[in-house]
């Protein structure tokens, strides 16, 4: 009973998506995924673009219409109200408001999570955009744009960040910054999911999950991925896990 | 509903109006440009009498439902809605937020017509000045819960701003400016029946006529503010938490 409890409280799982179905415009672009992802931990979804990463990742915070399936986000079924406050959501197309500042923006969005406006400072330090606050969203790069976004997810402290291709077009240096953010975060116990098209972001993962036409082809770490497969680099493990799959499929 | 996350919407919308003078400037001045056009158009005193009402019901309409489709069309596509419908913000503290904002703007809109009509191009009111601001705020949240729903059908902003003519031209028609309904063929008066504009140009005609609150005005409120729940109701059906 006691033990039963324990796991209760603390579901070892952040995210639990069991035999997940998402049909898009007459099509099936999710056939049937499953996946656990630990709590505290980063998670690099990675696949080529159109393979499904941002439907899995709307289904997880709970905007995607769903066909069949679970998604169990913190314990409760995705989209629950009780998970607004808790997860924190950076869409692939920075979602801020091009008319404010970013200022303005994220103290519109702390009004609306219902935290004072003292995280403000701390997310904008977080994602180095200090010297931009009272710039228009409008009149920044793209680059800078796509960190006021991230940092209107990080307001509030949530316990589970989903974030779509936060580090695109950033230069070396600012992505490395992020990435050092991210696994601060998971530090304090944050679960982090962080999709990318681009393999060499996938070294930076603890945890990978390799996606492609709708389908899940591995979950490991990066380690496990490659002498699994015996190649030296995870584009070439990639690679021939499409060749398996696609071996198997002909067989 | 939460009254904290409402204000912060419409201070928010206050905000984006602030870094966009130029449409707050519109907003507010087209309307009163357009109606000392009208008078000199006119050059008639007894014309400008008869039409100036029924455009202070339609101005506010007009006005809210072009920004209102477009400020919506833009929350769809940039993500803003998704983002916000992933936050624990319900959508009426939206709807209400939006209808603040825009609501504040349409009184101070209405202001500027009506006294620049009543001062200086000789229009009279015989009603209440306090009755005709009511009704074209009315009017003004009529065409802003109307363009907040067809939002949700238009993909472009090119689509959204024609749903202008397609929603508004056929009630300014119909509402009894340029023909009086009476006169209208039966199957145009029953449409002109079912047009909320219709009774927002009645209510705004009969408090320029009449000093004494009518049954007739009282009516014509009492379904323009109806109108004015059934298209919010309409309008949040379109605010969805999960999309396609």
């Amino acid at each position: 009973m006691g033990a039963d409890m324990a796991v209760l409280a603390a579901p070892p799982e952040a995210v639990a998506v069991d035999g997940l179905r998402v049909v898009r415009g007459g099509r099936e672009v999710l056939h049937g995924l499953t996946l656990a992802i630990p709590a505290g931990s980063i998670t690099g979804l990675i696949g080529p673009s159109g393979c499904g990463k941002t439907t899995l990742m709307r289904s997880i915070v709970g905007v995607q219409v769903v066909a069949s399936g679970r998604v169990t986000v913190l314990g409760l079924p995705a989209g629950s109200p009780g998970l607004r406050r808790r997860i924190g959501y950076s869409t692939q197309l920075p979602a801020v408001y091009a008319d404010l500042t970013v200022a303005e923006n994220l103290r519109y969005f702390a009004a609306v999570l219902g935290i004072g406006a003292g995280s403000i400072d701390r997310v904008l330090a977080e994602v180095g955009l200090e010297v931009q606050r009272h710039q228009l969203a409008g009149n920044l790069s793209g680059g800078q744009l796509s960190r006021a976004s991230l940092a209107i997810a990080l307001l509030g402290d949530p316990q589970l960040l989903v974030l779509d291709e936060p580090t695109v077009g950033l230069d070396p240096v600012l992505r490395d910054d992020l990435w050092e953010l991210f696994h601060r975060q998971a530090t304090g116990g944050v679960t982090l999911l962080v999709s990318s098209h681009v393999m060499d972001e996938a070294e930076r993962c603890p945890q990978l999950v390799l996606m492609r036409d709708g389908a899940i082809l591995a979950h490991e770490t990066p380690d496990a991925l490659r002498s699994r497969t015996g190649t030296a680099s995870l584009e070439q493990a990639f690679l021939y896990l499409i060749r398996a799959a696609l071996g198997e499929a002909r067989s | 509903m939460n009254l904290r996350r409402t204000l912060a919407t419409t201070q928010r919308i206050f905000g984006q109006l602030r870094h966009d003078r130029r449409t707050v400037a519109m907003m507010i001045g087209l309307p009163a440009l357009l109606i000392i056009l009208m008078r000199y158009v006119f050059n008639s005193q007894l014309v400008f009498e008869h039409v100036a009402p029924s455009l202070l019901g339609i101005f506010p309409f007009i006005v809210m439902f072009l920004i209102t489709s477009v400020a919506m069309l833009r929350e769809r596509t940039s993500g803003t809605l998704e983002r916000l419908m992933a936050m624990p913000i319900g959508k009426l503290d939206l709807l209400l937020g939006y209808g603040l904002a825009f609501g504040t703007f349409a009184v101070i809109e209405v202001a500027l017509v009506t006294a620049l009509a009543v001062t200086w191009l000789g229009l009279t009111i015989a009603g209440p000045l306090a009755l005709l601001v009511l009704v074209a705020t009315l009017d003004a949240l009529l065409g802003m819960a109307l363009g907040l729903f067809v939002s949700a059908f238009a993909r472009t902003e090119f689509q959204a701003v024609q749903f202008m003519p397609l929603i508004a031209a056929p009630q300014i028609l119909l509402c009894g400016l340029f023909v009086a309904r009476d006169q209208m063929a039966t199957v145009l008066l029953w449409l002109s029946d079912v047009m909320p504009l219709s009774y927002a140009v009645d209510a705004v005609k009969i408090l320029a006529a009449s000093p004494t609150v009518t049954a007739e005005l009282v009516r014509d409120i009492v379904v323009v503010a109806g109108c004015v729940v059934l298209a919010l109701t309409l309008g949040a059906t379109t605010l969805r938490r999960r999309t396609p």
